[in-house]
């Protein structure tokens, strides 16, 4: 007796035997006339500068972290879903609280700028008076310098 | 055995039906873009241009399929896959009508009824983005690059909003069966009309998860050239366009069944149909409604400009999320006050 999941699986089978199909078709029917130029990566035209593989913005990071966070609590969130009818008002009372709780970790992320994707320029912290006197003398000094 | 064979038909039946409306659905989508744009659109190919997605099809055939020396070829290969397999595996729980009876068995009309349909949908749109960014990482090409980690970005930023929109839904019917939640929007007792911030949290979502416009930015032609298919061409370009439809087709079926009453004619019982009749009633309203979104799709994409990416990530962090969780405490609230 095949179960839900088998068929599935069945699905999953029989359409990636359709999608590979038309890719070795396609294999065995296009030309094939590579040169080195063909094979560079597209770059405006022009031959490619660097590699491509390098660092990238941090924000990215972050967003992931926070998505992390959030789809637990969306997880947490449906056995409660799923028998909210039955328990009334004790379970609206509940899931209140921890959303609640939640949101609170989402107000502060906010408040950080975490959220923000175009964030403003970082605040140079100001300097007492006389020392900040010196920094802004040795700055002046570089700008001259360079 | 004779549960394997009609289970392997029905599989076969569905996804031929969801190929050939792909290749249709981009005739039609050039066609609708064209009428938007005050164009002709394809005419040339057949009568009233139906023989160019064929043609299209046999053109990607024959295209040489160029890999960059640079790019890593195996995961290359691989993503196109990926994308393809999430965006059909994924309608395998989707319900397309009712129960039938076929040479004495009693055929349930989708292809697996999973008992936690729900989770299944949001486990596997969770896995579509694995494609994209490892297309995009394995091109070794600075605008696949930068449309590979966009896509990341935004899709698990909009899958919040979608998850949490559909728990709406959950709440509802207080069950996690497709068939279940269809059967519970009988009359007009759609969910779309009992949770309407819900309702719109997940077309947006939608919208988001499927890369078209206005959320089409991990492509982003202007900016990015071709996002992450930049470095494909042939069939391998041709199974990300067939993905990109595939999902449409996924997601408009998924608004329909969780939001739109699924294959319920309202009021279809009052008529006392025959029950074979009553079947194809049903699976034609499933069509009807879906083809509306379809055209909703369409008609979208070629309505809205595209979003910029900040303006993108804004609306997902601190709009859809407090909407989709205020939602949530309406629909609770409503559940107690007994108004469902």
């Amino acid at each position: 007796m095949l179960t839900e999941f088998g068929r599935v699986l069945i699905f999953f089978i029989i359409g990636a035997v359709f999608v590979a199909g038309g890719l070795v078709t396609a294999w065995l029917i296009r030309p094939n006339r590579p040169y080195p130029s063909k094979l560079t990566t597209y770059e405006c035209g022009e031959v490619p500068i660097g590699d491509t593989r390098v660092r990238f913005n941090i924000r990215f990071y972050v967003i992931a972290l926070i998505f992390l966070i959030f789809d637990v609590e969306v997880v947490f969130l449906f056995p409660w879903a799923l028998v909210y009818s039955q328990l009334g008002w004790f379970a609206f009372v509940e899931m209140v609280i921890f959303i609640v709780i939640l949101f609170v970790g989402y107000a502060y992320v906010w408040r950080k700028g975490d959220l923000d994707w175009d964030r403003p320029a970082p605040k140079i912290p100001t300097f007492e008076k006389g020392v900040g006197v010196r920094e802004d003398h040795l700055l002046e000094e570089q700008v001259v310098g360079s | 055995m004779e549960f394997f064979i009609i289970s392997v038909i029905k599989i076969v039946i569905v996804l031929l039906i969801i190929l050939t409306v792909v290749a249709n659905l981009v005739y039609v989508e050039r066609k609708v873009s064209a009428a938007i744009q005050n164009r002709i659109g394809p005419n040339r190919v057949g009568p009233w241009g139906l023989l160019q997605s064929p043609a299209d099809v046999l053109k990607l055939f024959i295209k040489e399929d160029i890999v960059p020396s640079t790019a890593n070829p195996f995961i290359h290969s691989l993503a196109p896959v990926i994308s393809i397999s999430v965006a059909l595996v994924t309608f395998a729980v989707v319900p397309f009508g009712g129960s039938v009876e076929l040479f004495g068995h009693q055929v349930k009309l989708m292809i697996a009824d999973v008992n936690i349909g729900v989770l299944y949908i949001l486990a596997l749109t969770s896995l579509g983005v694995y494609g994209v960014t490892l297309s995009g990482w394995s091109s070794n090409n600075k605008y696949s690059l930068l449309g590979g980690l966009r896509a990341a970005a935004q899709l698990i930023s909009y899958e919040l909003s979608l998850g949490l929109s559909i728990i709406g839904v959950v709440m509802i019917s207080g069950s996690l069966e497709l068939d279940r939640i269809v059967e519970m929007q009988s009359g007009f007792q759609w969910n779309a009309f009992l949770t309407p911030i819900g309702f719109i949290t997940f077309i947006v979502a939608s919208f988001a998860e499927t890369n078209r416009l206005p959320f089409d930015l991990p492509e982003a032609e202007p900016e990015l050239v071709g996002g992450y298919h930049t470095e494909y061409s042939g069939m391998k370009f041709g199974t990300f366009f067939l993905a990109e439809y595939a999902n449409m087709i996924t997601a408009s079926s998924l608004i329909v069944t969780l939001f739109l009453g699924g294959w319920q004619f309202p009021f279809l019982e009052t008529f006392g149909l025959p029950a074979m009749m009553a079947t194809v009633v049903q699976v034609l309203t499933f069509v009807t409604k879906v083809a509306f979104v379809l055209f909703f799709f369409i008609w979208i994409r070629w309505t809205i400009p595209r979003f910029r990416y900040d303006q993108l990530m804004n609306l997902g962090w601190k709009v859809m999320l407090p909407l989709a969780l205020v939602n949530l405490v309406i629909t609770g609230g409503l559940i107690l006050a007994g108004l469902f």
